[in-house]
């Protein structure tokens, strides 16, 4: 991982989405599908903290080599104030950051689902998959027509493509999870990759989880350094015996996290205390102290 | 020529090979850090506080950005002190770097019993107490907040070991240098001030507090005057008392700032996040700051604010 000091090369506005694509050789040649950049903000505004984006596309080879591309929907100070960078700016850039997607190794069949610019990501993967000669399907979603990502390019990497969007203005009425059992019996999925909205991940998740399908899915959740250093960014996610849980933070595990192992209630509930955990789930011994505590 | 200022700094016998040090909770114990950024151009580490036992912490979300500043609601997550001495015990040791530990408790006992536990560290110089938590024996009162709760900590952790105590006090109070005088007189080696200063955020679109802890603990370049104030009360009351200054650090002037009030040395905390290099960065500045003013090293900067004569006591006097 390293920070740089990086040169817009083009800031582009795809449907919804602002594109923005960056010179960042040293980052690029490192860079996996679902890792993160950090972009710093500029000195002398009253907001500190950089910004996280998943990387939709690192380009080693060819006219782009050594670019980086993010896609970001323009919510709040920070994402407005890069929607108005131009070529020739420079950003200071921290990255690549957070594990990436696991290699499906022996499981041939992948199923990815993007929801919102949560696609954006999931194409640098398909690549990376089609290139290991893995079949892959897609389900991309979001809430509207303008808000699904580069749909060309989703039918340009994918053996088969489902859009759905909440409101009907394009490909099947409804949410990516209403898609997925048929998708997932049509296509014989052995793997799905996920990211997106966190209740869709959720969701996702469950799903595979009752059809014991290994599910990764790339979360998303406030982060004030991408570092590891200030575990704001925590994920409640179960011992991998099932015994006991652990705050993981989604910047150094993550983002990138077996769904199976989010305790989901904990994470995204309306109330953290008064949860059932999972089944077959027992909470770890609490640690004794040496001697009893005086009273 | 002008001769190059020296760093070294002397807290009373606890030395730094530079004044600026990462704050407790914002920076790890290095060993995150230790890929991405030379750990070398540090005056030490402050730890993440460590308390007995695993502790998960609060839900998030557990942090809101505010005006030049964050607000956070950690709930001291760390592995507990057997873990901490296993996996952070040998990157310690082999740092090069000085290290302070910060301890973390919920009753005296669980000071006592860390303290026990980090005080043969290799690598450690100091402890620092975070002493603003809840005492579950007196009704979760915050115990930096009373100066008798606050001695009893300090006192009993000094009894234990003969490395340094900094005792970490909180800005939230009524009278700071009471609090800081009955720490001094338990023992403590050293104050380190200040720690977040307790705050709230509410989304007004949805009326939800931004924390899922509700309320926590504000940092970053908003809270610099508060520590500014607290650190020139405190050395005013104290001068002879070492003094590590922490709120609102992110260049060498702020810095600079911290000592001029009285700091002996300075804590970088919130910068860290959004300047992996801010530790070096700042110790670096201070040093051509020297330089520039043809100063000799950082304790010609201690307490040299310049009061006008014939102020009046400047304590309560806002506007
Ligand atoms: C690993 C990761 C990958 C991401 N990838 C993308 C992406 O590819 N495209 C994209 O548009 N957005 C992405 N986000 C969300 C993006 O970081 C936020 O939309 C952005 O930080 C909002 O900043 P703001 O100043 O515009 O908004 P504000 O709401 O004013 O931000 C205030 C604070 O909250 C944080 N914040 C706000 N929303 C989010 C969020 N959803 N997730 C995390 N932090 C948030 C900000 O970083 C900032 O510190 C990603 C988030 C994470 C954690
Ligand atoms: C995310 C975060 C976590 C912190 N954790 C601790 C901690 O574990 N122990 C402690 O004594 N102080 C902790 N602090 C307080 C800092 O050490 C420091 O006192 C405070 O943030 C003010 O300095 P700053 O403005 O430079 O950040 C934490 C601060 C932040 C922002
Ligand atoms: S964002 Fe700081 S630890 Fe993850």
């Amino acid at each position: 991982m390293i920070r740089a000091r990086c040169e817009v090369l083009s800031n582009r506005r795809t449907g919804r989405y602002h594109s923005l694509t960056l010179v960042a050789p040293e980052i690029a040649e490192d860079a996996k599908p679902g890792q993160f950049i950090e972009v710093g903000v500029p000195e002398g505004r009253d907001i500190l903290l950089r910004r996280p984006f998943s990387i939709h596309q690192a380009s080693r080879r060819g006219g782009w080599a050594g670019t980086l591309e993010i896609v970001f929907d323009a919510l709040g100070p920070g994402t407005a104030w890069l929607a108005e960078a131009r070529s020739h700016d420079v950003l200071d850039v921290v990255g690549p950051l957070g594990r990436p997607f696991n290699d499906p190794g022996d499981l041939s069949t992948c199923l990815l689902v993007g929801g919102g610019y949560g696609a954006a990501p999931l194409y640098f993967l398909a690549e990376e998959l089609r290139a290991k000669d893995k079949a892959v399907h897609m389900i991309v979603g979001a809430r509207t027509a303008e808000r699904v990502f580069k749909p060309l390019e989703g039918k340009r990497l994918a053996s088969s493509l489902v859009f759905t969007t909440d409101d009907g203005t394009m490909g099947e009425l409804g949410r990516v999870t209403d898609a997925l059992p048929s998708v997932i019996k049509r296509t014989g999925a052995q793997v799905v990759y996920a990211c997106g909205p966190n209740p869709m991940l959720r969701a996702v998740g469950e799903y595979c989880r009752d059809l014991e399908i290994p599910c990764q899915v790339a979360v998303e959740e406030l982060m004030a350094c991408g570092l590891g250093i200030c575990w704001t960014c925590v994920v409640p996610f179960i011992a991998l015996d099932g015994r006991g849980w652990w705050n993981v933070r989604a910047c150094v595990e993550g983002p990138v996290l077996n769904a199976a192992r989010i305790w989901w209630d904990r994470w995204l509930g309306a109330s953290a205390d008064d949860q059932t955990p999972p089944e077959g789930f027992t909470a770890a011994p609490e640690p004794q102290l040496a001697k009893p505590w005086p009273r | 020529m002008m001769t190059e200022a020296r760093l070294d700094v002397d807290l009373n016998g606890v030395r730094f090979p530079n004044p600026v040090l990462a704050a407790s909770g914002c920076f790890g114990s290095g060993r995150e850090m230790a890929g991405v950024i030379d750990l070398a151009g540090l005056g030490g580490i402050v730890t993440k506080s460590v308390t007995w036992a695993p502790t998960r912490g609060l839900s998030t979300p557990r942090m809101a950005e505010t005006p030049s500043g964050m607000l956070n609601a950690i709930g001291l997550q760390n592995p507990g002190v057997e873990e901490f001495r296993a996996k952070d015990g040998p990157f310690i040791e082999s740092l090069g770097v000085p290290v302070v530990v910060s301890v973390a408790g919920t009753s005296v006992e669980e000071y006592s019993q860390v303290t026990l536990r980090v005080r043969d560290l290799p690598g450690v110089v100091a402890i620092e107490a975070n002493i603003s938590c809840p005492n579950v024996e007196r009704r979760n009162q915050v115990f930096a907040c009373h100066a008798d709760q606050a001695a009893e900590v300090i006192g009993a952790m000094t009894r234990l070991t003969t490395v340094p105590v900094f005792a970490k006090l909180t800005a939230d109070v009524t009278n700071i240098v009471g609090v800081a005088q009955a720490c001094v007189r338990a023992g403590a080696h050293g104050l380190s001030l200040i720690n977040t200063l307790l705050g709230m955020a509410i989304d007004v679109e949805t009326f939800r507090p931004r924390l899922g802890a509700v309320t926590g603990g504000l940092s970053g370049p908003a809270i610099r005057p508060v520590a500014v104030r607290c650190v020139y009360q405190v050395a005013q009351a104290l001068p002879e008392t070492p003094i590590i200054g922490i709120g609102g650090v992110t260049r060498a002037e702020d810095a600079v700032e911290l000592m001029v009030a009285g700091a002996w040395a300075v804590q970088v905390g919130t910068a860290n996040f959004f300047n992996p290099g801010a530790v070096a960065e700042v110790a670096a500045g201070i040093g051509e700051f020297l330089t520039r003013k043809g100063l000799a090293g950082p304790t010609d900067l201690r307490g040299k604010v310049q009061l006008r004569r014939n102020v009046p006591e400047p304590a309560h006097r806002r506007g």
